[in-house]
């Protein structure tokens, strides 16, 4: 049925609809509403047979998902930025431990400095960490792969991140169709644990592994990725077959088959490039968008598939490796050297961070620079050029120059001088 | 597609505002899409909210740049922000004020505009007298329907009601009226 509503309650819906057991949690923002909602869901007897648990924080929440999880009960949590940083050893234990949680992601920057905006940061941050990591472009393809996440964890027994661009989608108010629940129960079977805590046939999880073993152990985490590859694009099939959407899968291409120019990135930023895309095709310019839906498993065949055509391929992404530049833009290089060759020419654009508005107009700016072979081959997108080299200068004119932060936002009036110059 | 952005301070309901607008246009069979500006919230700071409003699908995530309507709730955000940047002057421009464009200073800018498409009323006045809270948002709603034609009253009335008990929306739906028959009120006189 058809609703307007917020992305955060939609997923909140969307998670009940698959009947959790278990729902620890400790709110952040982005994320919060999200979280909120289910306990509002649990208390009212909406979603019956859940457990649900504010528990002291987000080690104790992974931490208690991991039991839960172990324990054979379906379990679902989310956080955001900082707190998934705060509980990060147990993220690797639950992807190391092979538990099928599926978590949301509400994407946030990381500090410091501090901020609360929007950006991939967090998301980056666990990019090895060996969870499935999905992306959503809007609200209603969030309600679609959560639903989707809780088969492809159970089905491999590995942990599922569902990864949602924080404000942008969580807090935007858009049309979401919301499926009913035979057609949830019909996609989604019940969860048969690969591994269980029982009393009543007693095993250990969580050995130590020394040199003889941990290679084979960890190999079979890849592999186990590996196979995702496939199971993700089934389900995703299958999901449309029975909600009557196309959601999900490892990459879309919108009119990228045939463009010379195709921009590629993951998440929100996607609806605002087909936004620009129609405007551009009806003048004439040859460009199209290569969505990546799965970030882990990396889907490396499907992407120099969408891109083999391609002469110019811009990678936008809202996170960097500092001291190296564009991670998306790196690993999609590997990936297309080994299939495509190097005659594909990678541009890497940055943008986004911290929640700076990515807005159609500087995105028309990166392409119009392409279309002249222009574009440079590292571009931070809507950088104040004027404001850095300021801080530069002070740093080299001064060896105590001072905080970064501090100092830039004196310069750009956003807090009155703390100190004079 | 229709565009609208809305700017106050926080505590002034702006956020709902866009929300109830995105609300009503979906119960009208429309696409619509509302957010906030997303900054940190807190009670008297500039706030700014967006909807967009369709017959087709909405894919565009970035803020309102170009507003067909703009909904002032506050007229002392005129000295503090450039509320009007990249405003369209074919588009529409609310006030919330019992001054005219010339006493508010601004006239410089809605001369630009067609006659009839920048309206000033004492969104604020009203509130206190339907909904004894000085927040102006439900009758620059009403105000928005009566100046745009975008949206009907039973649409906005619906929105509120599926957003507050009856014992806030009730109140809240005479004050949209009320904005509603001053701008038609108006619109009359001219």
């Amino acid at each position: 049925m058809l609703y307007q509503m917020s992305g955060s309650i939609a997923v909140a819906k969307a998670i009940a609809l698959c009947r959790p057991d278990v729902v620890p949690c400790y709110p952040i923002t982005p994320q919060t509403h999200i979280v909120e909602h289910l306990s509002v869901l649990v208390k009212s007897g909406q979603l019956e047979n859940c457990t649900y648990e504010n528990v002291e924080s987000e080690f104790a929440s992974m931490s208690f998902c991991i039991g839960s999880s172990a324990a054979g009960a379906r379990t679902y949590t989310a956080t955001a930025s900082q707190g998934l940083l705060y509980m990060m050893e147990a993220v690797y234990n639950a992807s190391g431990l092979g538990l099928p949680i599926v978590m949301t992601l509400g994407n946030r920057a990381i500090g410091a400095p501090i901020n609360i905006w929007n950006d991939h940061s967090d998301a980056m941050s666990v990019r090895d960490a060996g969870w499935i990591q999905l992306f959503v472009e809007s609200n209603q393809q969030a309600v679609d792969v959560h639903i989707q996440a809780f088969k492809l964890a159970e089905a491999l027994s590995i942990p599922v991140m569902v990864n949602m661009d924080g404000f942008i989608l969580t807090h935007a108010i858009t049309r979401v169709d919301l499926p009913e629940q035979e057609q949830v129960d019909q996609f989604l079977p019940p969860f048969v644990p690969r591994q269980k805590l029982d009393t009543e046939a007693p095993l250990s999880i969580g050995a130590m592994v020394g040199p003889d073993a941990f290679t084979e152990v960890r190999y079979l985490a890849h592999h186990r990725q590996k196979e995702a590859l496939a199971i993700i694009e089934q389900q995703a099939k299958e999901f449309a077959k029975i909600f009557g959407r196309d959601s999900g899968g490892l990459v879309k291409s919108y009119f990228s088959e045939d463009a010379d120019i195709v921009l590629v990135a993951m998440g929100s930023v996607i609806g605002t490039m087909q936004d620009l895309v129609n405007d551009l095709r009806n003048e004439g310019y040859s460009v199209g968008i290569l969505s990546l839906r799965s970030f882990r498993p990396f889907p490396a065949n499907a992407i120099c598939n969408a891109l083999k055509n391609a002469k110019q391929v811009i990678v936008f992404e809202k996170s960097f490796a500092v001291g190296m530049g564009g991670i998306l833009a790196s690993e999609i290089h590997m990936a297309t050297q080994r299939f495509v060759g190097d005659k594909l020419i990678i541009k890497s654009v940055i943008g986004g961070l911290g929640g700076r508005t990515i807005t159609k107009k500087s995105l028309r700016k990166l392409i119009d620079s392409a279309n002249k072979n222009e574009l440079d081959d590292e571009v931070f997108m809507d950088l104040d050029g004027t404001t850095v080299v300021r801080e530069l200068k002070r740093q080299q004119e001064e060896q105590s120059s001072g905080p970064v932060a501090e100092n830039i936002l004196r310069d750009i009036g956003v807090v009155s001088a703390s100190k004079t110059h | 597609m229709f565009q609208i952005r809305i700017h106050g301070r926080g505590g002034q309901g702006v956020v709902s505002a866009s929300e109830l607008l995105s609300v009503a246009a979906f119960s009208e069979g429309k696409f619509s899409q509302s957010f906030p500006s997303f900054g940190s919230e807190r009670m008297g700071a500039p706030v700014q909210a967006f909807a967009r409003i369709s017959d087709s699908n909405i894919t565009i995530r970035e803020p309102v740049m170009e507003p067909d309507m703009l909904i002032i709730q506050d007229p002392t955000l005129f000295q503090a922000i450039n509320v009007f940047d990249g405003a369209k002057f074919d588009g529409y421009l609310l006030i919330n004020s019992s001054k005219t464009p010339e006493e508010l200073g601004i006239d410089d800018v809605t001369s630009q505009y067609p006659n009839n498409h920048v309206m000033t009323l004492p969104a604020t006045e009203l509130a206190l007298k339907y909904i004894k809270q000085p927040k102006p948002n439900t009758v620059l709603l009403g105000a928005f329907a009566a100046l745009s034609n975008t949206i009907k009253i039973p649409a906005l009335e619906d929105a509120i009601r599926g957003k507050f008990p009856k014992k806030i929306a009730e109140p809240n739906i005479a004050a949209t009226t009320a904005g509603y028959n001053f701008i038609i009120k108006q619109l009359e006189n001219t």
